[in-house]
């Protein structure tokens, strides 16, 4: 199968601005929102937290650099502590002093799973190094599980792209093109059919693994659609819930252009177009634009295609297929 | 293409100017327009764009940032010194 690239994963070296993509900076997560997504326990509320940040999607179980191994000890990583180096630490004379020595190594927090009853000595010398202690309830793997999986969502790569996300019977289809060709007309009927706006306008892309992006829109635009000629209109409360979503996986991307008599546009299907976001490739349709063509059944058509082709059937073989049996059997006949 | 930096409160004169206005001049070129401040570049031609962008601007600090207009394509010049006036 053949591919057709349009590459976006260069971004910060393109001088052009086009729709007005963008990447934006891989942040880092605030260790106070850590506290409040995680419902963690401080137990050293006299360290100020407002300049601690998570860099890293990863963690680090410390065991082997309590024994005092320091190589490769990657510091700039959410240090969690579970039964087995509590223990560890309970067994040793200077346990206490091991963490304490521990506790200077430049790392932006502990955690402690378990509830796990911590020394006031270990509680002082940490609000001394500025380091916060924190502590939940939960199991070490169940803890770092779902640490993990909420960090790389936080530290994804992001971008913003200049389109219209909606989810049509499931799929995420992100309509492109050009300021004024539609999209925002398309959305709106799409909605009128049932199906539901994720971000008009200013999508913020984020790609969350190798195979996916999620699409969500900026806070401040969230539902509201711009129409011309009508102006702003919020989809939420004129369709009512169901007509809105917050997030949603990007799964296809329909670009709309006007109308051009020299350009080949994809007749059979069988060749996949893809453009590149963030590195991750997602399937593309060039749809022309022109005066009667019914855009919200276009897409709609291309969602379901889409659907069926993930489950395993493509129309555009099937058709080759049945017109190369026909030519054998007629081979086969002569 | 053309890039220049102007220091403008975006967010003050927007009060005066509303913001509609200044999408509908940028919409009136053939070029792509943007605003680019720190690393947020938005398209110009979108209010929805423009609306993101001032409340990126109003968590800034600085009441005075130097924000980036960036305008490709064929009527580049005549967009920017339209971008300019509207400024001025």
């Amino acid at each position: 199968m053949k591919t057709h690239y349009k590459d976006y994963s260069n971004l910060e070296n393109d001088t052009k601005c086009g729709g007005g993509n963008m990447l934006n900076d891989t942040g880092m997560v605030p260790i106070t929102r850590v506290i409040e997504k995680m419902k963690l326990e401080n137990l050293t509320p006299d360290v100020k937290l407002d300049d601690i940040a998570l860099t890293m999607p990863d963690i680090n179980r410390p065991a082997v650099q309590l024994t005092g191994f320091l190589q490769d000890f990657a510091n700039e990583r959410m240090q969690v502590i579970g039964n087995v180096e509590q223990s560890y630490l309970n067994s040793q004379p200077d346990g206490i002093e091991r963490m304490k020595k521990f506790l200077n190594l430049k790392i932006p927090c502990v955690v402690y799973c378990r509830n796990i009853e911590v020394d006031q000595e270990i509680i002082d010398a940490a609000t001394e190094a500025g380091v916060p202690l924190l502590r939940t309830p939960n199991t070490t793997s169940a803890f770092m599980a779902e640490i993990i999986k909420w960090l790389n969502v936080e530290l994804a790569p992001t971008m913003t792209i200049h389109g219209v996300l909606v989810d049509v019977y499931g799929e995420g289809l992100l309509i492109t093109g050009e300021s004024g060709i539609g999209k925002s007309e398309a959305a709106l009927e799409l909605i009128k059919r049932g199906h539901r706006l994720v971000s008009d306008d200013v999508v913020e892309i984020r790609k969350v693994s190798d195979d996916t992006l999620i699409g969500t829109s900026p806070e401040m635009t969230r539902h509201f659609i711009e129409l011309r000629g009508i102006g702003i209109i919020d989809v939420k409360t004129l369709y009512g819930i169901e007509s809105v979503k917050n997030t949603q996986q990007i799964d296809l991307v329909i670009n709309l252009e006007d109308w051009d008599r020299d350009k080949e546009y994809d007749r059979m299907g069988i060749e996949e177009h893809y453009v590149n976001y963030l590195g991750n490739k997602v399937v593309c349709h060039n749809i022309p634009i022109r005066p009667g063509r019914n855009l919200a059944i276009i897409c709609e058509t291309a969602a379901i295609n889409c659907r069926q082709k993930k489950m395993g059937y493509n129309a555009a073989l099937e058709l080759y297929n049945r017109a190369i049996a026909n030519i054998n059997k007629g081979k086969e006949e002569a | 293409m053309v890039r220049k930096q102007m220091a403008i409160d975006i967010t003050a004169d927007l009060d005066r100017r509303p913001i509609a206005k200044l999408v509908q001049e940028a919409s009136r070129y053939e070029s792509s327009v943007c605003f680019e401040y720190k690393d947020k570049k938005v398209n110009a031609k979108s209010i929805m764009g423009m609306m993101t962008f001032i409340s990126i601007m109003n968590r800034a600090t600085a009441a005075k940032d130097k924000i980036d207009v960036i305008i490709d394509g064929k009527d580049e010049q005549q967009a920017m010194g339209a971008i300019e006036e509207f400024f001025a």
